[in-house]
């Protein structure tokens, strides 16, 4: 079963060398133990560009989809047998991340 | 057997079978929707042909074979190709069940039902669907919400268990003391809800919520007998229960400790909940909050007369409980057996200072409003038992404050 971990943020700062060496040491963790399916670090919201092409004519917005204070910085998605085990690894996560998380099971 | 005698045979088994036939379909199925809908349509039979057919000796058995059944038909008639996980396990329905594995599957569903996953309220309110086997409207009532809104969170908690994959198993060793206290404190919760009713128009004690909670927590005790906690909030449940006709008098208005009549009081649940506390201080182990609490109780029920309480045992017992337990609502209720020990004006300097923090809390304005009358300052006393009457939401309690304030010169 895959879970995606979100990484939420609420400052506008990038992580620090500390946090991105001990983001390093999880994910080195996760692909020993067999979790590892994909992550990846996302930069700030405001380089986001928004698309909507329902209609089939595309329209590009500026910025982020939402103006929110807090929002998607970063994503883990594990394999994990179930929640109990996602759980654990995510608030592992938001330790060396030093941030907030969201676990959510696919579909 | 008279109508009567199968009515009550029915009640009796709802009361004492619901759990096991949810949990035991639950791990056959592994799904808490197909099981709950199958045990109330297993009960539902019972109905019908219990009256004709008589009561089957074995009625356990019974209702989880019919149960089964139904799941099974259920299954069958929706027929989904991706039930093949389902349809395996229907192969071995008559694999009988090994001994002691009932009651370890009714400990699974506690687990599941009061999982960290999931929130406070919708805990409570699962566990007394699938363990206690109240009614949507039943647990609704309790809760003083509409009944649609509670089927709506109770069917959410299913749909987030099963996409989700919150296991169905007892935690493991490493994990028990944190999940453990988790179903602790759901249990507690609805006995506070029972013992200390809030709403207007509830009445002050909710009998059927304490009587709930003690049963689920004897349950809890009976399937975990190591477990130092577990024993202790049984002991403190039961030791507040025993005190429960004693506590509102005729008229509905809350009667404190030292105004109640001792003699009716329980004796039978102080006995038994003395007999715990003994036992976990037998044991010799650090105890837990509700084990203190407990002990705390057992100080108040061994005297016979208030003037006889042991007050210097129950601070230094509170003097523990903030150890572990620094909260300014510890700290009250030091400060009231403080005023025994030591005099209200002594309490009095302790309840100021928390002023900041529970400023929004009934309990605070109402024993800062004892203490100054004690002192004799009674416009001040008037003032904070006005703010206790107005957050007060149990009726009794209101009625109480309402007369003391009245009595004030």
């Amino acid at each position: 079963m895959q879970y995606l971990v979100s990484v939420i943020d609420d400052t506008a700062r990038l992580a620090t060398p500390d946090e991105m060496a001990a983001i390093d040491a999880f994910n080195d963790r996760l692909q020993a133990e067999g979790h590892w399916v994909f992550a990846g670090g996302l930069a700030s919201p405001s380089s986001a560009t928004v698309i909507d092409n329902r209609g089939g004519r595309a329209v590009f917005t500026d910025g982020p989809f939402l103006e929110s204070k807090e929002y998607l910085i970063g994503f883990w998605v594990i394999e994990a047998p179930d929640l109990d085990v996602a759980l654990k690894l995510a608030a592992d996560g938001s330790m060396h991340c030093n941030r907030k998380v969201e676990v959510r099971p696919f579909r | 057997m008279s109508v009567l005698n199968v009515h009550e045979a029915i009640t009796r088994a709802h009361r004492e079978q619901w759990g096991r036939v949810v949990a035991a379909l639950t791990r056959r199925f592994g799904d808490l929707d197909i099981a709950e809908e199958a045990a109330a349509e297993a009960f539902a039979t019972a109905v019908d042909r219990w009256p004709g057919d008589g009561v089957p000796p074995n009625l356990g058995a019974w209702l989880t074979t019919t149960a089964t059944r139904k799941a099974i038909d259920r299954i069958r008639r929706e027929n989904k190709r991706d039930d093949k996980q389902k349809e395996a396990r229907m192969l071995y329905e008559d694999v009988p069940e090994p001994p002691g594995a009932i009651d370890d599957e009714r400990l699974r569903l506690i687990f599941i039902c009061c999982h960290p996953a999931l929130a406070m309220e919708t805990r409570v309110a699962l566990t007394l669907r699938m363990v206690g086997g109240l009614t949507v409207p039943e647990i609704a009532r309790a809760f003083l919400v509409q009944e649609t809104a509670m089927g709506q969170r109770i069917t959410r908690a299913k749909a987030k268990i099963k996409a989700a994959r919150i296991p169905y198993r007892v935690p493991s060793a490493a994990d028990l003391p944190a999940r453990v206290s988790s179903v602790l404190a759901v249990l507690f919760l609805v006995f506070n809800e029972g013992y200390l009713a809030t709403g207007p128009d509830t009445d002050p004690v909710r009998h059927d919520l304490t009587a709930e909670a003690i049963r689920l927590t004897r349950l809890v005790r009976a399937l975990m007998p190591d477990d130092g906690e577990a024993a202790g909030l049984l002991a403190l449940m039961l030791l507040i229960e025993a005190r429960r006709t004693a506590r509102v008098s005729a008229s509905g208005e809350l009667v404190t400790l030292g105004e109640q009549d001792r003699g009716a009081w329980d004796a039978a649940l102080i006995a038994e909940g003395h007999r715990l506390v003994r036992e976990r201080l037998a044991a010799g182990v650090a105890p837990g909050r509700y084990q203190i609490l407990a002990a705390i109780n057992a100080v108040h029920t061994s005297a016979h007369d208030v003037r006889d309480t042991d007050w210097s045992q129950v601070v230094a017992l509170y003097d523990q409980l903030v150890r572990i337990d620094p909260s300014p609502i510890v700290a009250l209720n030091r400060a009231v057996a403080v005023a025994e020990l030591d005099g209200p004006e002594v309490a009095l300097a302790a309840v100021n200072r928390l002023d900041s923090a529970l400023a929004g809390y009934h309990a605070y304005h109402a024993t800062l409003a004892d203490l100054l009358r004690r002192l004799g300052r009674s416009q001040k006393s008037r003032a904070a038992y006005d703010k206790a009457i107005e957050l007060a939401g149990n009726t009794a309690e209101a009625a109480y404050l309402i007369r003391r304030r009245d009595q004030l010169r």
